[in-house]
């Protein structure tokens, strides 16, 4: 379980950075570990832009790698929106620093083998993306 | 148990000279790939994961980390010896010294012929334009020339080994095509050839000892910069102008460029690209494209010296310098040569050359170091256990255990590497619990002890051992 704050663009990328060395530690194919880290930085910066504070939690058995995302913030209104490519909220600042593409979601379901959001409005959103290893 | 590491399994020129560590852990914080721990008060490279960049050999403060290659005398085995200087080596002579005074220079320490690795550098660069305009080609590709990056790769992001371009190196190459001539219009046998690598660095010693992504070796070995350049000094800059024929100059500056970071991107054309120097910036550029980031790039290359070959630790002048002197060279023939000039003179050296010896004939391996075991539910426990362990360690990573950081030490730990008790925090918790342990033993020791020692012990002994029982119970 590690911990992402919202706002901390100085830390970001360093949460799925320690989810990579762990799938590396296990022996996660490489194939599998490329996916997971692209989709986990995504994840990951969707908390630190859109939400407060936020955990990630790794789960993996040889057949699969389990990854939850879970995060106290405003919530996404209309999830099957959100998932539209370029679809983003981001305010212009965020957008000035490089991020706000609307690609991160489409970016996440492309990478796992599952994805699925759940989100409560004003209470958070937990992400799970499902890889597996075979 | 954990397997135990392999050794001898791989070259590597970067070597410890025991005497002269003092243990002072200075190079294993630096080390990019966590290669090295300090065993018995002394610097131990692990093997598998050491990718021979040379940084440790930078850092070391005792001078104890050296490149092993070959001596200059090592050529007289061979009949016939050819040299293939690196494109950093023409940046090693200050004013103004032009290419065919050291080449020259390499005939008159004994080879009997020169083959420049820029000369192949154009034309590996030609290949690379090709590759650049494959539809299917990964994006970004990643340059294969730096030896000690392809291992990195290979080690610590094995999940891009099918970025890198699957081209030959320019060294290999040039070994290839100067043994052709050799053999074929020169009519001397392939056994009686020395081809020996001029080298900037230890990364291109190992690869020429222990080539990735090749089957067959074509250089004999692999000659230090450092190790000629008194020589190779005293007759650059004292021969007599007859001494001099500029009949070995074949490379143009384009190929000579290669010797500095950016020289390779300017040679193949590419038009997003990103030229990375410095093996620890690599690796954030590595950490960006693992997040997703850099996949409109057509290009990247990358070095491991900072400035490039011309920053390897075999080199003598300062790496700005040679740098300066690199650039000056790779303008000097062509100032004004449009992209469109280098590319068709590229094409046309390609029709020199057989397309096999252009490319790579073996796959490049992933490297999975930091797997825990082969088995994963075993890694998976272990991995666990690395976690549990973490939280008990200070965190301050001061390396006195020997490893770079707490997470390495639990990660050796687990691997049955390293015990908890080499954390000297953990030691004193230890031998605090045992201090307090025997106090309290010693204050449990029952009146009878003393007389227990009266038969057999003389009577000093017996005062000492009642004075300890006393004290230890107050
Ligand atoms: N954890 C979250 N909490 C609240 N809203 C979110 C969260 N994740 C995504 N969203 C909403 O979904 C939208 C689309 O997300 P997506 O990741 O696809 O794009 P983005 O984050 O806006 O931009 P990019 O990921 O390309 O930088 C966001 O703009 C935001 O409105
Ligand atoms: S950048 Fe050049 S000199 Fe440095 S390790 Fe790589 S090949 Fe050798
Ligand atoms: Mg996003």
């Amino acid at each position: 379980m590690f911990r992402i704050d919202g706002g901390d663009f100085a830390g970001a990328g360093a949460v799925s950075s320690k989810i990579k060395k762990i799938l590396q530690h296990i022996g996660t194919k490489p194939e599998i570990i490329r996916r997971a880290s692209i989709a986990t930085y995504e994840a990951e910066m969707n908390v630190v832009i859109h939400a407060t504070m936020g955990e990630i939690a790794l789960d993996a058995t040889p057949s699969i790698v389990h990854i939850r995302i879970l995060d106290e913030g405003p919530g996404i209104p209309d999830i099957d929106r959100a998932m539209q490519p370029g679809y983003s909220t981001a305010p212009d600042e965020i957008r000035e620093m490089g991020f706000g593409a609307g690609m991160g979601l489409p970016n996440m379901e492309r990478c796992a083998d599952k994805l699925d959001i759940k989100s409560v409005v004003g209470i958070g959103t937990t992400v799970d993306m499902v890889f597996r290893n075979e | 148990m954990s397997e135990p590491e392999e050794t001898g399994k791989y070259f590597h020129s970067v070597q410890l000279i025991e005497d002269k560590c003092k243990g002072c852990v200075t190079c294993i914080k630096h080390c990019p790939t966590e290669a090295i721990r300090v065993r018995d008060g002394k610097a131990a490279i692990l093997e598998v994961r050491c990718v021979d960049c040379g940084e440790c050999v930078r850092i070391c403060p005792n001078q104890a980390k050296a490149a092993v290659a070959d001596t200059l005398e090592s050529i007289s085995k061979f009949r016939y010896k050819i040299a293939l200087p690196a494109p950093a080596l023409y940046g090693q002579f200050r004013g103004g010294v032009k290419p065919e005074r050291i080449l020259a220079g390499l005939i008159h320490l004994g080879f009997d012929d020169v083959f420049e690795v820029a000369y192949a550098a154009e034309i590996i660069s030609g290949r690379i334009r090709e590759i650049l305009q494959q539809p299917d080609r990964p994006m970004p590709l990643l340059s294969s020339s730096c030896p000690s990056i392809v291992r990195l790769i290979q080690v610590r992001f094995p999940e891009y080994i099918g970025n890198i371009v699957p081209a030959a190196s320019p060294m290999r190459l040039a070994a290839r095509m100067a043994r052709k001539h050799a053999t074929e219009t020169l009519g001397i046998p392939d056994e009686d050839i020395g081809v020996f690598f001029i080298s900037p660095c230890p990364g291109k010693v190992s690869a020429v000892a222990d080539p990735v992504g090749y089957s067959k070796r074509f250089i004999n070995g692999a000659i230090p910069i450092a190790e000629i350049y008194t020589k190779l000094h005293s007759f650059v800059y004292n021969a007599s102008d007859k001494d001099v024929t500029d009949h070995l100059c074949k490379a143009s500056g384009v190929g000579i460029g290669w010797g500095r970071c950016g020289g390779e991107v300017l040679a193949i054309g590419a038009h997003r690209h990103i030229s990375v120097d410095g093996i620890h910036h690599v690796i954030q550029i590595m950490e960006e494209m693992g997040r997703g980031k850099l996949l409109d790039m057509d290009y990247i290359e990358m070095l491991a010296c900072v400035g490039g070959c011309v920053g390897g630790v075999l080199n003598v002048d300062n790496p700005f310098i040679s740098r300066r002197r690199i650039r000056e060279l790779a303008s000097q023939d062509s100032p004004s040569e449009s992209d469109a000039a280098i590319a068709e003179r590229q094409a046309q050296l390609l029709q020199t050359v057989t397309p096999d010896m252009l490319g790579l004939d073996e796959p490049i391996e992933p490297r999975p170091t930091l797997c825990l075991h082969s088995d994963m539910a075993t890694a998976i426990q272990k991995m666990e256990q690395l976690e549990e362990i973490v939280k008990t360690l200070p965190g301050i990573d001061c390396g006195a255990c020997g490893a770079p950081h707490c997470r390495a030490l639990a990660e050796d730990i687990v691997r049955d590497l390293a015990v908890e008790t080499d954390c000297v925090f953990k030691l004193r918790e230890r031998v605090h619990e045992l201090a307090d342990e025997m106090a309290e033993l010693a204050a449990k020791l029952p009146p009878a002890m003393g007389v227990l020692g009266k038969g057999p012990t003389k009577d000093d002994d017996k005062g000492n051992s009642s004075t300890a029982g006393t004290e230890a119970g107050s």
